[in-house]
């Protein structure tokens, strides 16, 4: 077997954890925890081994050839269109491929010990293998149809997965809030979808790049913009960014593996397969790259005035993203893989601790009642700390690399306008990483007078009716579990709320078992090396070159010295001085848990900040104003009137005509009998006098 | 004028369904009693079947010969059914004619 004979069997890698997802929906009760998590865990282990086979395979080809094509049955034979059930092997694919097995496989069995003694234990973990094999046929697709089913099934999964504990209100809520902003984008996506099928015919990804050079610059535009705006929605870029931070309300392993490195990278998928409209559309390129810096820069601001530690995670991967973003809109397609892989591996690792965090914690997210952690989560912290200075772009950590990839090609390329936001995002990074690492796990130990707080309940600021019960269990209750209580308090501190009372009942944090600490370290040191993928050094660029093949005829930027030491050396003094800044604020702590120093002193602007530009508010107070008031409009004149008249009107005819009809039928029947008789005589006349002739 | 000059042909087998055929008709659509009306339906589907042997033997064709048989059997079935609605109708009132069955009038 040689290696295209191996190419052709990708299509297995998927049907692996799917396979895992159909046992566990249907046998999952029987086979309860923890043999469900570790079924789920092999099979992802198992497609991992299979993209590493994939992986030698592609390898073995020469540099040039590695592109296999095999289209394994015809999906929707409509005449001279067709599309086909296919899968398409070449280094982009490759590399998700194993992004998503690799991680995948970790978050699985960190969900093992997450999860432990959740009553839905295997359903969790069915719903995992079910997005990881979406996810999978996503990146595996040699069509845009394909991917779009893929798309459309990660898509349900997060929604299942954000709203797992539905009996909060809360997790409801988000998770119909991720489903509907996304299908905003993916009304995109399918418009793209029908525009190429219009103009070229063929929604295959090899027939992209000949296509590209033959439609009209316009059309170009048109269908890389619409494909943007499908990406804007799965990768949460502004406006469209408003689900990610809500869809915390899910476990941590979702937000980890979901919300941070798989999930959300797609968009950044999508943009690279589609690069042939954005390489023969400056302008469609321009819009991408400035999506990606304005939400690069926007998110990061408001990440540093949260206090909940996971929304400050969610807000900082909404800016990352950015950044790929950014990276596809100058045409640093590489790069911007360079930095889904590393951010997949800082951001997991972040996600996870923070989960971490949460466990030893008594499930409060709130960073404010923390600090001193270092001392109760040894192993989480030495993780999180290697993370933490790769995010923030410290030499010689993974995220310099990427980031400064990046910056150094928007400098290169002339784009001064977006190297200098993205230059200013990369402080920013450094001084909301700074504190919340510093929050969580530097400074005074704030836990210890936390648990002595006055129970105060605060109505939530995001959500109109989810009125926040903290602090009004007993003690000893606060862990308990009651399906049936659909006032389980939320664990999501909204910013400008009082700091939660402490849930440790003076216990201290602690670490969390070794099943859950494998994960984090490994991805922590994934964090660290990651660099090492794509050293911009001679010929240790190992991923630009494994990737140059799909991205065929992009103008590579070729930063002379001098242009690569001003751009990485001015985003390193960036970096450091955000986080000298951070170190400076939050060195001792905070005082009490009410005072954060940045936010305090900085009112009005944090205030903007912390609500995120008033941007969920904005949207609510428009649909629920405006809004509401033209759809009302709407049903009384519209739909009552012209809508509902056509149909009552339509009726009323068809009525008035069977009771005009009906007198025919008299119940006489010998009548009956003439009307045969004399339809036959008709008949037989027309027959004899007409056709006959 | 011999006998053996008489030839009979099939149009005198025609003309003879078409006699039946009619008189048929015209008792299904004069005729009240319900019985009777069955009967001269019967009436029909035999004229049917004698213009359909004629042809068989002029044609020299088995193929209308098969036909009969199928239109007898289905009449057998439908006289089953017939009969039975009949015999019911007739239970229940004791009178009456094909004219005052309008119960599914419109």
């Amino acid at each position: 077997m040689n290696a295209r004979d191996v190419l052709d069997y990708v299509g297995i890698i998927p049907l692996l954890p799917l396979f895992g997802a159909a046992l566990l929906l249907i046998f999952g009760r029987r086979i309860g925890e923890p043999i469900a998590g570790w079924i789920a865990t092999g099979l992802m282990a198992l497609a991992f081994v299979g993209s590493l086979v994939a992986l030698f395979a592609l390898l073995d080809l020469p540099s040039e050839t590695r592109l296999q094509v095999n289209q394994i049955f015809t999906w929707i034979p409509a005449g001279s269109f067709s599309v086909h059930v296919g899968t398409q092997a070449d280094p982009l694919s490759i590399t998700w491929l194993l992004l998503v097995t690799g991680v995948g496989t970790l978050i699985h069995l960190y969900s093992i010990g997450y999860m432990h003694g959740d009553p839905l234990f295997s359903r969790f973990f069915a719903y995992l293998n079910l997005f990881a094999a979406s996810m999978l046929i996503l990146v595996i697709a040699d069509n845009l149809l394909l991917t779009f089913l893929g798309w459309e099934g990660v898509g349900l999964c997060s929604y299942l997965l954000i709203s797992f504990w539905y009996q909060r209100n809360d997790a409801a809520v988000a998770g119909k809030k991720a489903f509907v902003t996304n299908r905003v984008g993916d009304v995109g996506f399918l418009l793209a979808m029908f525009l190429i099928i219009a103009t070229y015919g063929s929604l295959e990804y090899t027939a992209m790049s000949p296509a590209a050079h033959v439609i009209s610059t316009g059309t170009c535009t048109a269908i890389a913009l619409l494909l943007m705006v499908g990406a804007m929605g799965k990768s949460a870029q502004i406006p469209l960014h408003v689900w990610l931070t809500d869809a915390m309300e899910g476990p941590t392993p979702v937000s980890a593996l979901i919300h941070a490195a798989t999930m959300v990278t797609a968009g950044v998928f999508l943009m690279c397969r589609a690069f042939p409209f954005l390489e023969a559309s400056s302008s469609a390129s321009t819009v991408v790259m400035w999506v990606g810096a304005i939400t690069a820069l926007l998110a990061g601001t408001v990440a540093v005035m949260q206090p909940d530690i996971k929304r400050a995670l969610a807000y900082s991967t909404i800016s990352q993203l950015g950044y790929m973003f950014l990276a596809v809109g100058i045409g640093a397609y590489t790069a911007a893989v360079f930095m889904v892989l590393c951010h997949a591996f800082y951001k997991g690792c972040l996600f996870l601790g923070a989960g971490s965090v949460i466990h030893g914690n008594g499930d409060n997210q709130d960073m404010r009642i923390m600090g001193r952690y270092r001392k109760f989560l040894p192993v989480t912290a030495f993780a999180m700390v290697i993370a933490w200075l790769s995010i923030a772009g410290i030499p010689p950590f993974s995220g310099f690399w990427a980031k400064d990839e990046i910056l150094v090609d928007a400098y290169t390329n002339h784009d001064y306008g977006v190297w200098i936001v993205g230059t200013i995002a990369a402080l920013i990074t450094a001084v909301y990483m700074t504190r919340l690492i510093f929050l969580t796990f530097y400074g005074n130990a704030r836990f210890e007078r936390a648990d002595s707080f006055e129970a105060v309940p605060v109505v939530s600021g995001g959500s109109d009716e989810g009125t926040v019960h903290a602090g009004t269990d007993e003690v000893g209750e606060a862990h308990e579990y009651d399906p049936d209580d659909p006032f389980v308090d939320t664990p999501t501190v909204r910013f400008g709320e009082p700091p939660r009372p402490g849930r440790l009942h003076g216990h201290s944090p602690h670490e969390s078992p070794a099943i859950m600490l494998l994960p984090i370290v490994v991805l922590a040191l994934c964090a660290a090396f990651a660099g090492l993928l794509n050293l911009p050094i001679g010929n240790l660029d190992f991923l630009a070159r494994f990737l140059e093949p799909v991205f065929h005829g992009v103008k590579e930027a070729d930063p002379s010295t001098t242009q690569e030491l001003t751009a990485e050396g001015l985003s390193v003094l960036m970096a450091m001085t955000g986080l000298a800044i951070a170190v400076l604020i939050y060195k001792r702590g905070l005082r009490t848990p009410a005072e954060d120093p940045v936010v305090d002193k900085t009112r009005p602007v944090s205030t903007l900040m912390g609500h995120a530009y008033y941007w969920d508010e904005g949207i609510s107070a428009f649909v629920g104003g405006p809004g509401e008031k033209s759809g009302s409009w709407l049903d009384r004149v519209f739909d009552q009137k012209i809508i509902d008249g056509a149909v009552n009107g339509t009726a009323a005819l068809v009525q008035w005509g069977s009771r005009v009809a009906s007198r025919v039928q008299d119940g006489f029947v010998r009548r009956y009998a003439l009307g045969i008789l004399l339809g036959t005589v008709a008949i037989v006349l027309f027959v004899l006098l007409w056709a006959g002739r | 004028m011999t006998l053996a000059a008489f030839e009979i042909t099939s149009t005198y087998y025609l003309v003879l369904a078409a006699m039946i055929f009619t008189i048929g008709s015209v008792g299904v659509l004069t005729r009240r009693n319900v019985l009777v009306m069955f009967m001269c339906v019967e009436l029909m589907l035999n004229a049917v079947n004698l213009s359909f042997v004629a042809f068989a033997r002029a044609l020299d064709d088995i193929t209308g010969q098969v036909i009969v048989f199928f239109v007898l059997v289905v009449a057998a079935a439908e006289v089953a059914v017939g009969l039975a609605i009949i015999v019911a109708i007739f239970r229940r009132r004791r009178h009456a004619t094909a004219d005052d069955l309008q119960a599914l009038k419109g």
